[in-house]
């Protein structure tokens, strides 16, 4: 399956990137890893007019610890994720998820902001973006500005990134004393796409939950939030009655379609199940 | 209506290949038809299978997933040079002795993985072996042979830096 | 998992030859140029004017065409030329896929590019050809096809209710059926004291072969001769094939395998794409090639195993096994695969249920239908996978009726090892199993009894593990029998030509192929070994029509007992004629003279007389230093056919230990074993390593392997992201042994390996997780067993 021709550019500046995208408007894609981009264009899903190649980009690679917290580049890979030290420590729900990304060949080229751009439904890190309530950060012919995970995932593969932006950046809160991030996801085999995946940031004191975000992955077509379910577990204990009584909620916050790879019951049967480990987590570390 | 080609300088393996380079074209497709590198295979051109395995500026990649004009002013290693330069001979010598082959196709990525756990996993456990060759599809061998032959090497350094530690 | 990191043994040493390579896990030196990407697969050819074919295919499952316009296709940059079926018909006569000994198989004659009507998503439609594939490819978007569409078969259900048929001239949908009965059958199941019933379902699925599926067709105007290059199995069948189908005398028909990646009876088969290269080849005067791309393998590629089947064993209170009832329906695709037929898989189902256990009563009934899904025909171990899943299934559930443990119930029941020669209800003769060896073997090996204590404990502690069984006879070293009687000119004797190169090293030609599994290795172990070389002094070439003896090549685990066979009878004619040549230089007599560390040595006391490079110098250089009447002969032929039994079986024995997650669904695989009698084992290291490959094959099938459709049969997860095969983090180790009983009907003694790990892993996998949900009142009847299909077996879904 050879890709259909297409148009090649590579920008040396933010400035010169952004040109190409006002002018090729939907034609273009970005190419940053391609792991997603050329598979989908090796299948013949995808007929580009141009690809805007972005990895010649300065200033898009590095991870950036503030007050704000750690500003990861678009263009840092899986692999770099990975390994950094910084990310293990203040931003570990990401740190946690990574390995259940792809394969290793696939973490060396494919970046966080390629796969935040993408937004599929099934991938790890938009889970993650939603449930640590991350900032999106797009540049612009009007200027950067930045967008709240809940603003920021609209629909299949539709985000609030306007076809004349880049996304050059995400920023996630520094994981708090208090808090414990879980992540966890059910896959037919490792690296595949997951039949339900869970990124949950809880925190806990007193032995008491005290916040939850819970963000689902392939539970629809955008990364899912369990509010309802959340709520339920406010200012309880981490315990069995707890999750029974909680549980029950998540089917006010989750109406997955079937797929090739799961039913609706099924889907929710494991979203349930993915709620219970993760709050009996808080039982171990409390 | 001539299609877009763009110049390219990439280090193939020890040689410095300049060439104008079709932007669709892929870079195992770019290897095997303009270079006559035939060692890197397509299984499934999209990313799934591993057989299409090089290593670009030192890093494990997808070859099906890589335009060949992405490679501009970097260095490309493929099974033929990594093999000429013996940098894979041990794990070469442990595959053919644990017969972690059958076909062959799957063998070039395959190596390549397996290098990269000999680099930077040399404490890999037989668990953490199988899950740095999940990304490799194999029909033929069932994996045990392949994770064993990894193993064997794994262990034959190991043994050899413990006797470099004590003379 | 436990490691295995003992080496099998190895020998480089030459001094080894007096005792023999056969035995010896010698490495496979001829792999080694794998190793270093220097492999020769077809994709790799480069030939002067090489053309590339891009296949229309039909996008419906069916549909009547009722125009194609290729006119702007044609116009396109780089295409050479773009046809139809009726312009490739020209050049490619149409077949039809049934033989004579399946007694009422019927099916509709097929194009290889398709005329008037698609009948399978994915059926080629129309060819176009062009200097490269890439240009090929684009030029798709230009073709201009106009479809009717026609109603979809897609359930086996609806297929044998016929209220729709695929082909009126055939009557009905059903390619094939077939009934049996032994006389005592109505009294033994009116009579038994406990009868269990299960309904089976498989679905279907591919062989996903890591090469796809490569031809390069090189037609030679100037004599009318072809040469294909093809990734086959079978290349004097496709000589015959490409010779009768494009009208060229057959031997000018060369069919050249190279290195092939990965087969297991996929590349066994006649496909209509790759008759079209060849066709277009012909027509166009020029090389074309075709290599299908991954998208293209799933759609076109034989599937195999769609199978629903009811089951029933009737036994004694007492937990005697008095016979089987089977009821099997499977779903081919609309046409019989051609030569080989779409009937044998389920024919060999009802040949094998049953198979191990002592048993007189014996129904069986049979139904092939034609669907419009993709084609199916034979995929490693035929049929053996299903056979040996219902028989296993059911013998379970008889030990759970009675309350007795599955290993004693099939103690109690199994062939006893010394009952043979035996007659199976179905007719089919063996020569002689070693099924309770076999279960001796395995007991030990897996430690049954602390594997059982070890489950009780955990069942206490809210851990459901589980151990399956799984007994199975495996087809091999088939005669005739299999498709010869039948009419298909596939061969199934093999030969071996053996020749002493005046440098005294060994040329070894054999009709048999290589895939990968060793069968070169394994004849230059047995040419050195016969002859008296060391290993390193032996070139086996197979694969070439032109060079090598005729025969059937590899399918159906014949190449070791088969081809091994010639080339062990043509070793030993050839020492004769060295030992001839040395005695006439030597002057005295051959009886006192042998061949041992490539030299002629006396026979009592070793001592080197002649290098066999000097028996090559004088016979090839200096004959006339040799007697008057003297001519020497240093190539021997010989040949060799299977004549006593119809198949050559083996035995063996299978267990699978998995944990299941009841709340998620999850399987997880913890160890495998198997017990394998395949007579005499010529490397046992590559004995071990088709079995554990056939066992992940297996294990692909039994939780992770399905092609699905849609109602309008569209395959629905024809990716490799979508269609799960094997892969290592899931799958166990597998600790193998053997039991060894030779057939007496060769001398070598070798039984055939390659397809046995495949055929009894998904029944011990079944058991495995049935036993695991026993507790729990689940059970699972569908393969594959998926988390989903758990969670609805445990009600929780």
């Amino acid at each position: 399956m050879k890709a259909p021709a297409f148009d090649y550019v590579k920008p040396k500046s933010l400035n010169e990137a952004l040109g190409y995208l006002k002018q090729y408007g939907s034609g273009a894609q970005v190419l940053a890893g391609g792991q997603s981009l050329m598979a989908i264009m090796n299948l013949g899903l995808a007929m580009p007019e141009v690809l805007i190649d972005i990895t010649g980009l300065p200033g898009l690679t590095d991870i950036t610890v503030t007050d704000e917290g750690v500003r990861v580049g678009a263009l840092v890979t899986h692999a770099t994720l990975q390994h950094s030290p910084v990310i293990a420590k203040h931003v570990p729900l990401l740190w946690q998820c990574v390995p259940h990304v792809a394969h290793l060949a696939i973490r060396n080229a494919g970046t966080l902001g390629g796969s935040i751009a993408l937004a599929d439904p099934a991938a790890e890190y938009p889970a993650v973006v939603l449930a640590l309530q991350a900032t999106i950060t797009l540049q612009g012919p009007h200027g950067v500005r930045d967008v709240a995970a809940d603003d920021y995932f609209l629909g299949l593969y539709e985000t609030a990134r306007a076809e004349d932006e880049l996304l050059v950046a995400v920023t996630f809160p520094k994981v708090k004393d208090s808090e414990v991030m879980v992540f966890d996801e059910l896959t037919r085999r490792r690296g595949d796409y997951a039949l339900c995946g869970l990124a949950a940031a809880f925190d806990v004191s007193g032995g008491v939950i005290r916040a939850a975000r819970l963000a689902y992955l392939s539970m629809g077509d955008t990364p899912v939030l369990a509010p309802t379910a959340a709520a339920a577990l406010m200012g309880k204990a981490p315990s069995e009655e707890t999750i029974a009584a909680a549980e029950i909620a998540l089917i006010n916050d989750l109406s997955p379609r079937s797929d090739l790879h799961g039913s609706v019951n099924g889907k929710l049967h494991w979203a349930k199940v993915l709620f219970g480990r993760s709050v009996r987590q808080l039982g171990k570390s409390a | 209506m001539s299609e877009k080609r763009c110049d390219i300088s990439v280090m193939v393996n020890a040689e410095r290949v300049e060439r104008p380079v079709l932007v669709r074209q892929h870079l195992v497709d770019f290897l095997r038809e303009e270079l006559d590198l035939t060692g890197s295979h397509l299984g499934c051109e999209h990313g799934v299978c591993g057989a299409c395995q090089v290593m670009v500026d030192g890093q494990v990649v997808r070859g099906c997933l890589t335009l060949a004009v992405q490679t501009d002013g970097k260095h490309v290693e493929t099974i033929e040079g990594l093999s000429e330069s013996g940098v894979l001979a041990d794990l070469q010598e442990a595959f053919l002795n644990h017969n972690a082959l059958q076909c062959g196709f799957c063998s070039s990525g395959m190596l390549l993985s397996a290098l990269n756990i000999v680099r930077h996993y040399p404490d890999a456990s037989r668990e953490d072996i199988r899950d740095h060759i999940s990304g490799n599809y194999c029909r033929c061998t069932g994996y045990q042979a392949i994770v064993n032959a990894i193993e064997s090497v794994l262990l034959k350094n190991r043994s050899a830096a413990v006797v470099g530690v004590s003379s | 998992m436990n490691a295995r990191m003992e080496l099998p043994a190895t020998t480089h040493d030459t001094t080894q030859v007096a005792n023999g390579y056969i035995g010896k896990s010698s490495p496979r030196t001829g792999s080694k140029r794998l190793l270093q990407g220097r492999g020769a697969y077809i994709d790799d050819m480069r030939l002067p004017r090489l053309s590339h074919v891009v296949f229309v295919r039909s996008p419906h499952a069916h549909a009547l065409i009722k125009s194609i316009d290729l006119s702007e296709v044609r116009k396109q940059t780089g295409v050479i030329g773009a046809f139809t079926g009726s312009e490739i018909a020209e050049y490619c006569t149409p077949w039809v896929g049934v033989l004579g000994h399946l007694k009422g198989i019927k099916s509709a004659p097929q194009h290889a590019v398709a005329i008037d009507r698609a009948c399978w998503q994915g059926e080629p439609v129309a060819a176009i050809v062009g200097q490269t594939r890439r240009q090929a490819e684009d030029a798709l978007q230009f073709v201009k096809i106009e479809y009717e569409l026609l109603p979809v078969i897609v359930e086996m259900a609806d297929a044998l209710k016929g209220d729709y048929v695929i082909h009126p001239e055939l009557g009905d949908n059903i390619c094939f059926q077939r009934e049996l009965k032994t006389d005592d059958f109505d009294e033994t199941f009116a009579q038994a004291d406990v009868i269990v019933e299960k309904t089976y379902t498989f679905a279907r699925h591919t062989g996903v072969t890591n090469e796809p599926r490569a031809v390069l067709a090189d037609y030679q105007p100037a004599d009318h001769s072809l040469t294909v290059y093809q990734a086959t199995q079978a290349p004097h069948m496709m000589q015959d094939i490409m010779s009768r189908h494009l009208g060229i005398p057959e031997s000018q028909v060369r069919i050249v395998c190279k290195d092939v990646g990965g087969s297991f009876g996929i590349k066994v088969h006649v496909y209509p794409d790759e008759m079209a290269t060849a066709a277009l080849s012909v027509m166009l005067k020029r090389p074309v090639k075709f290599m299908a791309d991954r998208i293209e393998s799933f759609l076109s590629d034989i599937h195999a195993r769609e199978h629903i089947a009811t089951v029933r064993m009737a036994c004694t209170k007492d937990g005697d096994i008095l016979g089987f009832d089977l009821d099997d329906l499977t779903g081919i695709g609309p046409y019989s695969v051609y030569p080989r037929t779409s009937g044998i898989e389920g024919n060999q189902v009802v040949n094998l249920t049953g198979g191990p256990y002592k048993h007189k009563a014996y129904r069986a009934k049979l139904q092939v239908v034609f669907t419009n899904k993709n084609v199916t025909c034979q995929y490693r171990a035929v049929g053996h996978p299903i056979a040996v899943a219902l028989t296993e299934g059911i013998v379970d559930e008889g030990a759970r009726a009675i309350g007795m443990d599955p290993a004693a119930f099939r103690r109690r029941n199994l062939i006893a090892d010394d009952a043979y020669p035996y007659t199976f209800p179905s007719g089919l003769k063996f020569e002689k199993l070693s099924h309770h060896q076999c279960l001796d073997k395995l007991m030990a090996l897996m430690d049954y009894d602390g594997l059982r204590a070890e489950q009780a404990a955990l069942r206490e502690k809210g851990i459901y593990r589980g151990i399956g069984l799984a007994a199975m006879i495996e087809v091999t070293n088939p005669s005739p029998a299999f498709y010869g009687v039948g009419g298909a000119r596939i061969s199934a004797q093999d030969g071996a030509t053996l020749r002493l190169d005046p440098g005294g090293m060994l040329n070894v030609l054999v009709s048999v192929t290589e895939q990968g599994q060793g069968t070169e290795a394994v004849f230059a172990q047995i040419a050195a070994t016969m002859v008296g070389v060391s290993l390193e002094n032996v070139r086996v070439i197979t694969g070439d029509t032109a060079v090598t003896p005729y025969g059937g090549g590899t399918w159906a685990s014949r190449g070791a007992g088969i081809g091994g066979e010639a080339v062990l009878q043509a070793a030993k004619a050839l020492k004769v004629n060295i030992l001839a040549v040395a005695a006439a230089v030597l002057e005295m007599d051959a009886a006192q003279l042998d061949v041992s560390g490539n030299a002629v040595v006396d026979k009592l006391t070793g001592v080197v007389r002649m290098p066999l490079s000097e028996v090559g110098r004088v016979a090839y250089f200096r004959p006339d230093t040799l007697p008057m009447d003297f001519q020497s002969e240093l190539t021997v032929t010989r040949h060799y056919t299977p004549r006593e039994y119809g198949f050559t079986f083996t035995n063996g024995i299978q267990a699978s230990y998995v944990e299941v997650d009841p709340e998620t669904g999850f399987v997880k695989l913890l160890k495998h074993w198997c017990v394998e009698d395949c007579g005499t084992i010529l490397n046992p290291m590559l004995v071990d390593e088709q079995l554990r490959g056939g066992v992940v094959q297996g294990l692909g099938g039994a939780l992770l392997e399905e092609c699905l459709y849609s109602p309008e049969g569209q395959m629905l997860n024809g990716s490799m992201a979508d269609y799960l095969v094997p892969m290592a983090f899931e799958m166990p180790d597998i600790e193998i042994a053997h039991v060894c009983t030779p057939t007496k009907t060769s001398e070598l003694g070798a039984k055939g390996a390659g397809e046995a790990g495949t055929a009894g892993a998904p029944g011990a996998v079944m058991n495995a997780v049935n036993d695991a949900l026993q507790p729990l009142n689940g059970n699972v009847v569908e393969q594959p067993i998926t988390p989903e299909r758990v969670l609805v077996a445990l009600g929780k879904i």
